[in-house]
């Protein structure tokens, strides 16, 4: 089951530069909800500080206040490994550990997080593979197919399953569909759209029809900060902000 | 006939890129024969000269005192492989982990200061690696040994399999980490598991090029190993290299022992060749279809 997300007061830097600004934003469990904006407004920053992979870049740092569920993600004693354990993510290009098969992509968090039940592995690597409708292509192929070898669509698949596999709460997905062809792309948001019912699903989208497809909230980010954020579909028809409609009616970014 | 030197027109441009084409690949596969031949001739010379003098007792027995003919270099075969294993002992984990170092961690004045001496490292003489050693092993131990000599040759692997190391994990895409932390993974264990994996046949060919360079290696063996007549399987003895062997033989002025250095030096390379061989067949065996 999904759990909801809280933010409070968030700021996020890249050295010197404030690229976050106090942002305060809640996510309802087992909902999906996308964050638009245009280039460099901040969105991808703001779902890598959900799971603290914002902080992996050298000379970034983020505080304020991340409730996922009951978990305090910035509180003091949080250790950053056990939250991304808990915080799925997808990222942008699909990026299948190259040297593995497909069954151990899937396996990898399983495997080096201490995990060595070989039947319950095999259990959670086809029902992973199955949520992200994948199953049927490769089960043939688990342990002979390196995962490079696959489509990129499959591969941005095979990502998803990879992130399920650990069983997180959330799952952040950060521009999953932007480097895949129309029919892989409809394929991953029919996806998010199951996935929901077990997750909690953020997608930041560079494709606002994708966002109005998908989500059922969507926040829109300009220059670091939150400008609007609501319902789907009145961000989409009504929006409360001018900078809201200038960019929906595709007026820049 | 106008404009016939321009390369605007079709037919002309296509003339002359088919000539820098041909040209380009024609160099290409003259420069990969080119490389080619000196290994090839210095083979060839090894097997005419050497081959006649390899037979069993050259491949079991020991060498027969001078003057004496027949006698063979199993002693020097086995010491090259006790003196390997312990430099590959020494060299293999401190070289592949100053390379994760030197990747994933040092970026800083630190990092600097060993890329720079690993290259330094790289460029010192042989025979000063093995005074060095015999100053501060063999010295203090009060006599030659096969541990000393693999202190030697291990030192020598370690620059070249850092600096191998790092820039193959430097190619590992930030992707693949970021894959990798994203699934809760800890850094040491992403950079074990996952960064090094990913780069492992890089990496593996790094560590064949050290161990091939210093399996023939003769000056720092000269005062650390030394040599030995006889059979010896202890690390803290003198002990016979093919190398050493190789050296004393062609020096010599005996006719016997200078085919028997041709020998040794065939058996050296074809050991060598099969290590490496070996190598590779083992790791690309684990390989998977469409994998890196």
């Amino acid at each position: 089951m999904g759990v909801g997300i809280e933010v409070r007061g968030l700021n996020a830097w890249y050295g010197k530069n404030l690229s976050l600004k106090s942002i305060d934003m809640s996510m309802a469990a087992n909902h999906v909800t996308a964050v638009i904006g245009p280039s460099g407004c901040g969105k991808s920053t703001f779902v890598r500080c959900l799971n603290r992979m914002h902080e992996t870049i050298p000379e970034a740092r983020a505080e304020g206040s991340v409730k996922v569920g009951e978990m305090d993600v910035y509180g003091a004693g949080s250790d950053p490994v056990e939250v991304r354990r808990r915080i799925g993510m997808v990222f942008q290009k699909p990026n299948p550990f190259p040297t593995m098969s497909i069954y151990g992509n899937v396996a990898a968090g399983l495997k080096l997080n201490g995990f060595h039940n070989r039947k319950q592995m095999d259990e959670l690597v086809e029902r992973s593979l199955k949520l992200a409708a994948l199953w049927e292509e490769v089960k043939d192929n688990l342990h002979k197919k390196s995962g490079a070898s696959l489509s990129g669509g499959q591969q941005q698949r095979l990502c998803i399953a990879r992130a399920l596999a650990v069983e997180p709460e959330v799952l952040l997905m950060d521009e999953p569909a932007s480097a895949l062809d129309p029919i892989s792309t409809s394929k991953i948001e029919e996806l998010i759209f199951q996935l929901k019912q077990h997750y909690t699903v953020v997608i930041v989208t560079h494709n606002m029809q994708q966002a109005a497809r998908v989500a059922e909230f969507t926040g829109f980010f300009l220059m670091g900060s939150l400008i609007e954020y609501d319902k789907t579909e009145k961000i989409f028809t009504t929006p409360a902000d001018k900078r809201t409609e200038d960019y929906i009616t595709g007026r820049f970014g | 006939m106008p404009n016939s030197a321009s390369p605007s027109t079709p037919q002309e441009v296509s003339l002359w890129r088919r000539i820098t084409n041909q040209g380009a690949t024609a160099f290409a596969v003259g420069a990969a024969i080119l490389v080619l031949v000196p290994l090839l001739a210095i083979f060839a010379y090894l097997v005419i000269k050497g081959i006649g003098s390899v037979n069993l007792a050259f491949l079991t027995q020991t060498p027969k005192p001078p003057g004496e003919t027949g006698g063979g270099m199993a002693n020097a075969i086995v010491g090259t492989g006790l003196i390997l294993a312990v430099s590959s002992v020494i060299g293999l984990p401190l070289g592949i982990g100053s390379g994760i170092y030197l990747a994933e961690y040092g970026r800083n004045r630190f990092g600097d200061l060993i890329r720079f001496t690993a290259d330094v490292l790289n460029g010192v003489p042989s025979i000063v690696i093995g005074i060095a050693v015999y100053s501060l092993v063999v010295v203090r131990q009060k006599h030659f040994s096969a541990f000393s000599g693999g202190v030697a040759l291990g030192i020598m692997m370690i620059p070249t399999i850092a600096r191998a190391t790092e820039e193959m994990l430097l190619m590992v895409p930030n992707v693949v980490r970021e894959a990798a932390y994203g699934l809760g993974i800890p850094k040491w264990r992403t950079t074990l598991s996952i960064s090094l994996r990913t780069a492992s046949a890089g990496v593996i060919t790094g560590c064949m090029l050290a161990f091939a360079r210093v399996a023939g290696e003769t000056a720092p063996l000269l005062f650390t190993a030394f040599g030995n007549q006889f059979w010896n399987l202890k690390l803290n003895q003198p002990t016979a290299a093919l190398s050493l062997q190789v050296f004393t033989y062609a020096i010599s002025p005996y006719d016997d022992w200078h085919k028997q250095a041709w020998a040794g030096a065939l058996i050296l390379i074809l050991l060598i060749v099969g290590a490496v061989a070996a190598v590779r067949i083992v790791t690309s065996r684990g390989m998977l279809k469409g994998g890196a």
